[in-house]
C-alpha cells in the first residue's frame, strides 16, 4: 500500500474509511519450513530476512497476542553501537548499519533519527574508561567523539553542570546513535515479511514443542498442531517458559524494567543523554514528551509493571541531572519483561535438539538489536552456520566459561546485571 | 512491595538486597561436575508464578531470608530465615 499526502488528505475528507489492512490474517497451514515463535521486533525481522535474504518464504510467525505487543512496543526507542567487547562490538555495528538502510529497504517510515547519544562522565577515571570505549568503537569502524565539559555545554545547555556529587567533566558522543519509532519498526518488518509470503498468525499461543528422537517436528498451539522442519524461539521475557517445552533450562532470569514519559514540552533536548552514575537516560520524542528510564527493579518479575522505589530513584536522578524538568508532569510509566542473561549479553544459537534454534538474552538492550538479531538469526536458521557478527553469542559459554561477554564488568552472575 | 522479615516484621523493599532464586542455597559439591555448577550458577527455572527467592535485610537486621513471592502479581505470601529454612 502506498502512503502519500494526497491519500491522507482524501481519507480525511471521507471519514478514514478507505484504509486497508497492510498484512493478511491467515489461518495456520498444517506445515511450514520454518516456524518462528514470537511476533515481536526480533521475530518479525527474522521472518523478513529469511524471506528476503534467503528466499525461505514458507514461514509462519506465531504470536500469542498481537504483533509488536511486547517489548518492541514498550522500550525507549534508542539505537546505538557503542559497545566495548569483541562479540558485542561487531554485532551492534552491523545492526546500526541495517538501521541506517532500514527505511529504504522496507519502504516504510520508521522515523529513524540519528540525533546522537552522549554518555556523561564525572571524574578523571571515568573519562579514561570512556576514552577506551570510544577507541574500541572507532576500531570497530563506528564513530565516537570524546567531548570535554565545554563541548557538552554547547550541545546540552539544559543540564546541571555543577552538581556537587556528579559535576560534568565531559561526555562520549556517538553521533550515529539516536532513536526510531519503535512500533513502526515492527509494522515495517511485518508488512515486508507478509508481502513476501510469510504467514503472520496472531492469537496463536504455542503450548508445546514436538520433538522425536532429538529432532524437532513442529509445535502444539492454541489453534492446533502445526508441523515444521525448523522451529525458532525468539520470545524475550518468556524464553524460560518456551524453552522448558523443549526440556531446556536457560541462563535467563526475567526482570522488570520501567520507563516513563512526560507531557509534551517545547524542544529542550536534541540528543539522547545517559547519566550512567545515576542509572538514568533521557531523550525527547518528536511529540515533545521527555522519555526516560533507569535501571531494573532488581527482582525477578513477569508483572510488566514496576514498583515505586525505582520510580522514585529514576525521578531523583532526573532532578539531579536536569532540575529544569522538575515541573513536567509524568504522563505514563510502564514496565517490560527483560530476558536477563547472567553475563548481560545475548544468545543466538542452535540447541541440543536438531532444527530448534534459540534467540534470547537481550537484557535491557533488545530494541537496537532488532535488525541485526533478525538478520543473524535468519542466517543461522537458513544455513545452520553462525553469521559472523553474531558468532560469539553461544549458549555454551555459560557452561564452559569460555567467551563470556560481561560488558559491564560486574561478573557473570544473575543479580549483577 | 513490602517483605515480611521474620525478625523485624513487614519492611519496605528498599531495605533489602535481592540475591535471586533460592536455588542459590543448594550449592553443589566441589567435585559435582560442570553441569551441576552450570545449573547452580546460570540456569534458572525462571517461573512465572510463585517462586522462592533470597533477600538480604541489609538495611535492617542483616538476616538472609527466603521469601515466597509471586512474580506475576508481586504478591508476597511469606518469608522465613534462611538458617531455619536450610535443610
Amino acid at each position: 500500500m502506498g502512503y502519500s499526502a494526497l491519500k491522507i488528505f482524501k481519507e480525511g475528507l471521507f471519514g478514514q474509511k478507505g484504509w486497508k489492512p497492510v498484512w493478511r490474517n491467515p489461518e495456520p497451514k498444517p506445515e511450514y519450513d520454518v516456524i518462528i515463535i514470537g511476533g515481536g521486533g526480533h521475530g518479525l525481522s527474522t521472518a523478513y530476512y529469511l524471506a528476503k535474504a534467503h528466499g525461505i518464504t514458507n514461514v509462519a510467525v506465531l504470536e500469542k497476542g498481537y504483533l509488536g505487543g511486547g517489548n518492541v512496543g514498550r522500550n525507549t526507542t534508542i539505537v546505538r553501537a557503542n559497545y566495548l567487547l569483541p562479540g558485542n562490538s561487531e554485532f551492534y555495528s552491523h545492526s546500526l548499519k541495517l538501521w541506517e538502510g532500514m527505511e529504504q529497504d522496507l519502504n516504510y517510515n520508521t522515523m529513524m533519527s540519528q540525533r546522537g547519544i552522549i554518555n556523561l562522565f564525572h571524574s578523571d577515571g571515568q573519562r579514561d574508561a570512556f576514552a577506551r570505549r570510544g577507541n574500541a568503537m572507532i576500531n570497530q569502524g563506528d564513530d565516537a567523539i570524546l567531548l570535554d565539559r565545554d563541548g557538552v555545554k554547547d550541545m546540552l545547555p539544559m543540564i546541571d553542570y555543577d552538581n556537587v556529587r556528579f559535576p560534568i567533566y565531559g561526555g562520549l558522543y556517538h553521533p550515529r546513535g539516536g532513536t526510531a519509532r519503535h512500533d513502526a519498526v515492527a509494522w515495517g518488518y511485518a508488512r515486508g515479511a507478509d508481502q513476501r509470503g510469510v504467514d503472520l498468525i496472531q492469537n496463536c499461543e504455542v503450548t508445546g514443542i514436538d520433538i522425536e528422537g532429538g529432532v524437532v517436528r513442529g509445535v502444539q498451539t492454541s489453534r492446533g498442531a502445526i508441523r515444521a522442519k525448523k522451529v525458532a524461539i525468539v520470545v524475550a521475557g518468556r524464553s524460560g517458559q518456551v524453552a522448558a517445552m523443549a526440556g531446556m533450562r536457560l541462563p535467563i532470569e526475567s526482570h522488570v524494567l520501567q520507563a516513563f514519559v512526560t507531557e509534551g514540552v517545547k524542544p529542550i533536548l536534541d540528543n539522547v543523554v545517559s547519566f550512567g552514575m545515576g542509572h538514568f537516560y533521557i531523550s525527547q520524542s518528536d511529540k515533545g514528551g521527555l522519555v526516560f528510564g533507569g535501571d531494573l527493579d532488581f527482582y525477578a518479575s513477569y508483572a510488566a509493571r514496576g514498583n515505586l522505589p525505582m520510580a522514585e530513584h529514576v525521578t531523583d536522578a532526573a532532578m539531579t541531572l536536569m532540575p529544569s524538568i522538575g515541573k513536567a508532569r509524568v504522563l505514563r510509566s510502564w514496565g517490560g519483561i527483560m530476558d536477563m542473561s547472567s553475563d548481560g549479553s545475548p544468545i543466538i544459537d542452535k540447541t541440543q535438539t536438531d532444527g530448534l534454534y534459540l534467540n534470547c538474552g537481550w537484557c535491557y538492550g533488545g530494541f537496537k538489536a532488532v535488525p541485526g538479531s533478525g538478520f543473524s538469526y535468519a542466517h543461522l536458521i537458513a544455513k545452520d552456520v553462525h553469521h559472523e557478527p553474531a558468532s560469539k553469542f553461544r549458549l555454551d559459554r555459560f557452561r564452559t566459561g569460555r567467551g563470556l561477554m560481561d560488558e559491564e564488568g560486574t561478573g557473570s552472575q544473575h543479580n549483577l546485571h | 512491595m513490602r517483605l515480611p522479615c521474620p525478625l523485624c516484621g513487614e519492611r519496605d523493599r528498599r531495605e533489602f538486597y535481592y540475591q535471586g532464586h533460592a536455588t542459590m542455597l543448594d550449592r553443589p559439591a566441589r567435585d559435582a561436575g560442570i553441569d551441576a555448577w552450570d545449573d547452580y550458577l546460570h540456569n534458572r527455572d525462571n517461573i512465572a508464578g510463585e517462586v522462592e527467592d533470597l533477600w538480604h535485610h541489609e538495611a535492617g537486621c542483616g538476616a538472609w531470608i527466603k521469601v515466597t513471592r509471586n512474580t506475576v502479581t508481586h504478591e508476597v505470601s511469606g518469608a522465613k530465615l534462611v538458617n531455619g529454612a536450610r535443610k
